[in-house]
């Protein structure tokens, strides 16, 4: 266990933002209420899963909703605390710490923003090692883990325990039902999981391999240095392409953000147009009409020169941009892990092949 | 016959234009007054002496960067207080919670959270508490604070609570000056915020200074209203625009690609504009520059304000060229000094303008002075700032194709007749004043970001753009001449129904 400097939080926005693959939503507003809580003088803890008992309760915590309204309805720890705080009343346990649900985007800062207010330490992992849009596309849910209870918290007076559900399919539906119901923002608390379940199915490091990323993509900035190489360098990733957004097309289907983008390379790709698939988060690739790269193997795409990261919901038309290939961590690719999160489970009928095969 | 004058207050210089129809009948170039209107009367009277029919003029237009440069550099601004109404959303992160420190304590006078807002689709959050903000009114006139700005969530969906506020105040102090954040910005709580706390902290300084900018232009002897160039290249009566001084960011870009546009008249093209110390590549489309995506801040605030998308190089006519150990060009400048610094001039500096009148792409001061430069030393120089000159080019084109491209500025001479990836170079006339000639020609606009829902794609784009045109009419368009430049439509994932943000612009001609 070591405490957590803001500046590491600072570092981990950025690099959770990168590890969102395109979605995920942005770290900003949850790295600001961490300002204000490091400013009252709090310190969060990071704890490595080693350090669990195997009978020890973690919860599992997310912000759950559209990016959007949370753009206007800004998240607070307060309403993160009460979810965990209700599935501690729910099953007359208490928790021994809390989890991230996804690494990428800003449900990587939200179980600090729990911690703080409820000091308790914040496990070096999470479920997904990236972002993903649907409930069943995490490493518990490929090792069969149960999937209930589930508490969500609404920062009016609302909340909601999901006592059972048949499948993470009908988890997702009912939880999704509330939380629109409840303007389409929520805090959550999944499935509480033991020491052991944490220590044998949860994905480890991936915070502090987040803020790591983070530090990089800074460093590199400060000496003028090109922050994408140092992602590259820190993360054994892959330069995929390089170019000009030439084409958007979106829509929503089924509550997801789905849609293509075309880049026209520049540089070393001029000649070349590579084709980009979201749903959420970006899930496919094709250079020249050949897929090139594919979920789960992390798409990200990012600001040519700044080193940011751009969401689904932000790219436009003309930006400069670059798309590396980051690795998947391995549960994800084993043969479940495949049937949960590769190509097929996002509708698109390609057998998986990574890049970094 | 219509006249315009159009007049844009840079940092050194003021600038000021007589259109005729579509012909730029004088411009003048005069320095730019620590107190700006001097300057601008300066600027007036040599251009009703150039073009005595100026006087005449039925409309005048003023692109200043003196709102942005107060903001930047911490002088003039107001203190203002915040109401936030969304409670009990959002109470972790309270108006200012991302502000320098410095400016925060410059402009926050008072911070008042209240329960209200709405959610996504228009219901509301909680009941608005009226009585919350009837106290925190009485508190703001006995406080003595002059100016208020009012936030609630998701007020560009459904703006009654800001109204609310804003009657309250009106009720209980009615000298104070109140801004809402559903006239200025879009979704995105903070950043409209933000938007609408800076608008507040200015108020002051914009009723003073366009007050002080119709004396000037009715000390000229000229009659016309004035208007105020707003960043997306438009305008805005006086009258209206001193509530908005926000508006005005950053309309000195604009107004310069957008006088490149009027003057290349091409409506489809790149714009190169070189200055001393700096060269801007812009694109326009439909005779307007394109808008940069990201998040913009403004003397650290961010803020989504609507900014021309510009690539800056460090290549300008001051720019210095040094030959040892390799010949490099820039980025240091020698700036405002060129005048006394360039060998030409006098100076000892070698610089860009230097290696133009070498090559004999321009003619200023003694050519002599730079008769022993080595003509290979020339060659390479130009080719260099050619290779600058296209790699932005082609960073800023959206497709592949060949495109015209308008070159304005002072330092034009610098852009090469022929240039890989650009169709024509367009050198027009008046390019020096182009800025000017860019506030002249500004129409008015109008513009709505809304989430609709279950509407089809069509219906929802019509009523924004109703509400679009409603709003250009207000801030003085003529309704019949109105036209939609920009439509954009997102479905949102998560929102249940068929919900699709749309954004629709239409712009069109100042009414008579």
């Amino acid at each position: 266990m070591r405490p957590v400097a803001v500046e590491e939080i600072e570092s981990l926005a950025i690099g959770a933002w990168i590890l969102g693959t395109g979605g995920g939503g942005s770290p900003y507003l949850a790295l600001l209420n961490m300002r204000q809580l490091y400013r009252q003088g709090v310190v969060c803890r990071l704890m490595d899963a080693s350090e669990l008992a195997d009978d020890d309760l973690v919860a599992v915590v997310s912000n759950m909703g559209a990016p959007l309204v949370g753009q206007e309805r800004l998240t607070d720890p307060k309403t993160m605390a009460l979810a965990v705080t209700m599935m501690e009343e729910y099953l007359g346990r208490k928790f021994r710490a809390v989890m991230s649900l996804e690494i990428g985007g800003g449900n990587s800062i939200q179980p600090f923003m729990a911690a703080a207010m409820l000091d308790l330490p914040v496990i070096d992992g999470d479920c997904m090692g990236r972002a993903f849009p649907e409930a069943q596309m995490t490493s518990f849910a490929i090792h069969d883990l149960k999937m209930y209870p589930l508490t969500l918290a609404d920062v009016r007076d609302n909340a909601v325990v999901v006592a059972r559900a048949a499948s993470w399919k009908w988890m997702e539906r009912i939880s999704r039902k509330a939380c629109v119901e409840v303007g389409s923002i929520a805090s959550t608390c999944k499935a509480p999981r033991t020491g052991k379940e944490i220590k044998e199915y949860a994905i480890l490091g991936s915070t502090t391999k987040a803020i790591g990323i983070g530090r990089a993509v800074q460093a590199a900035r400060r000496a003028h240095c090109d922050p994408i190489d140092a992602v590259l360098e820190v993360e054994a990733g892959i330069r995929i392409f390089s170019g000009k957004i030439h084409d958007i097309a979106r829509r929503t289907t089924e509550g997801f953000l789905r849609g293509t983008a075309t880049i026209e390379g520049l540089d070393a790709f001029r000649g070349h147009t590579f084709k980009l698939a979201f749903q959420n988060e970006f899930a496919v690739g094709w250079l020249d009409g050949l897929p090139r790269v594919m979920t789960p193997d992390l798409i990200c795409v990012l600001d040519t020169v700044a080193g940011d990261a751009i969401g689904t919901e932000t790219l436009r038309y003309g930006q400069r941009v670059t798309v590396i290939a980051l690795p998947a961590p391995p549960i994800l690719l084993t043969p479940k892990g495949i049937e949960h999160v590769g190509p097929r489970a996002f509708g698109y009928d390609l057998d998986f092949r990574s890049v970094f095969a | 016959m219509r006249r315009r004058i159009g007049i844009d207050v840079g940092g050194t210089n003021t600038d000021a234009v007589l259109l005729e129809e579509d012909v730029v009948a004088a411009g003048v170039k005069t320095p730019t007054t620590p107190d700006v209107t001097t300057g601008i009367t300066r600027a007036l009277a040599a251009l009703v002496a150039q073009a005595p029919a100026a006087r005449d003029a039925q409309a005048a237009m003023i692109g200043t960067t003196h709102f942005t440069n107060a903001v930047v550099q911490r002088r003039d601004l107001g203190r203002v207080a915040a109401v936030r109404i969304g409670l009990p959303s959002g109470a972790s992160l309270p108006p200012f919670v991302d502000w320098p420190e410095d400016l925060a304590e410059l402009v926050r006078a008072e911070v008042v959270m209240l329960e209200g807002g709405h959610e996504f689709d228009g219901r509301p959050l909680v009941p608005f508490d009226a009585k919350g903000m009837r106290e925190a009114a009485r508190r703001i006139r006995a406080a003595g604070i002059r100016s208020v700005a009012v936030a609630a969530v998701f007020s560009p969906l459904n703006a009654s609570g800001e109204e609310e506020a804003a009657a309250i105040l009106r009720e209980e102090c009615p000298e104070v000056a109140v801004t809402l954040s559903h006239r200025l910005g879009r979704i995105g709580l903070l950043e409209r915020e933000n938007a609408a706390l800076l608008n507040a902290c200015l108020i002051e300084l914009a009723r003073k200074t366009t007050r002080a900018f119709t004396l000037a232009l009715r000390a000229s002897g000229i009659a016309a209203p004035l208007y105020l160039t707003q960043n997306d290249g438009t305008v805005m009566l006086a009258e209206v625009a001193e509530e908005y001084p926000v508006y005005s960011f950053a309309s000195g870009p604009t107004n310069s690609m957008r006088g490149a546009a009027f003057l290349g008249k091409r409506d489809e093209a790149l714009v190169i504009d070189v200055g001393g110390t700096t060269t801007d590549i812009g694109s326009l489309r439909h005779g307007f520059p394109r808008e940069a995506n990201n998040v913009v801040e403004i003397g650290g605030v961010r803020t989504l304000f609507r900014m021309p998308d510009l690539l800056s190089l460090g290549l300008g006519g001051g720019t210095r060229v040094a030959t040892a150990p390799a010949l490099t060009i820039g980025p240091a400048s020698v700036g405002y000094r060129l005048t006394e610094q360039a060998l030409v001039f006098g100076g000892d500096v070698l610089t860009v303008t230097d290696v133009a009148v070498a090559a004999g792409l321009i003619d200023l001061g003694d050519r002599k002075r730079v008769a022993s430069l080595p003509g290979k030393l020339v060659a390479e120089a130009l080719a260099r700032i050619r290779a600058m000159i296209e790699e932005g080019v082609d960073r800023m084109k959206t497709d592949a194709g060949d495109a015209p491209l308008i070159a304005v500025g002072g330092g034009s001479f610098l852009v090469p007749a022929r240039l890989a990836g650009v169709s024509e170079v367009l050198n027009v006339p008046h390019q020096a004043v182009a800025n000017a000639v860019g506030a002249a020609i500004a129409q008015v606009s109008g513009e709505v970001d809304q989430i609709f829902q279950d509407l089809t794609r069509d219906e929802a784009i019509a009523r924004a753009r109703r509400a679009a045109e409603d709003k250009a009419v207000a801030a003085g368009a003529d309704r019949a001449t109105l036209d939609v430049v920009e439509v954009e439509d997102l479905p949102l994932a998560y929102l249940p129904g068929n919900s699709l943000r749309t954004r629709v612009r239409v712009v069109g001609e100042i009414a008579r």
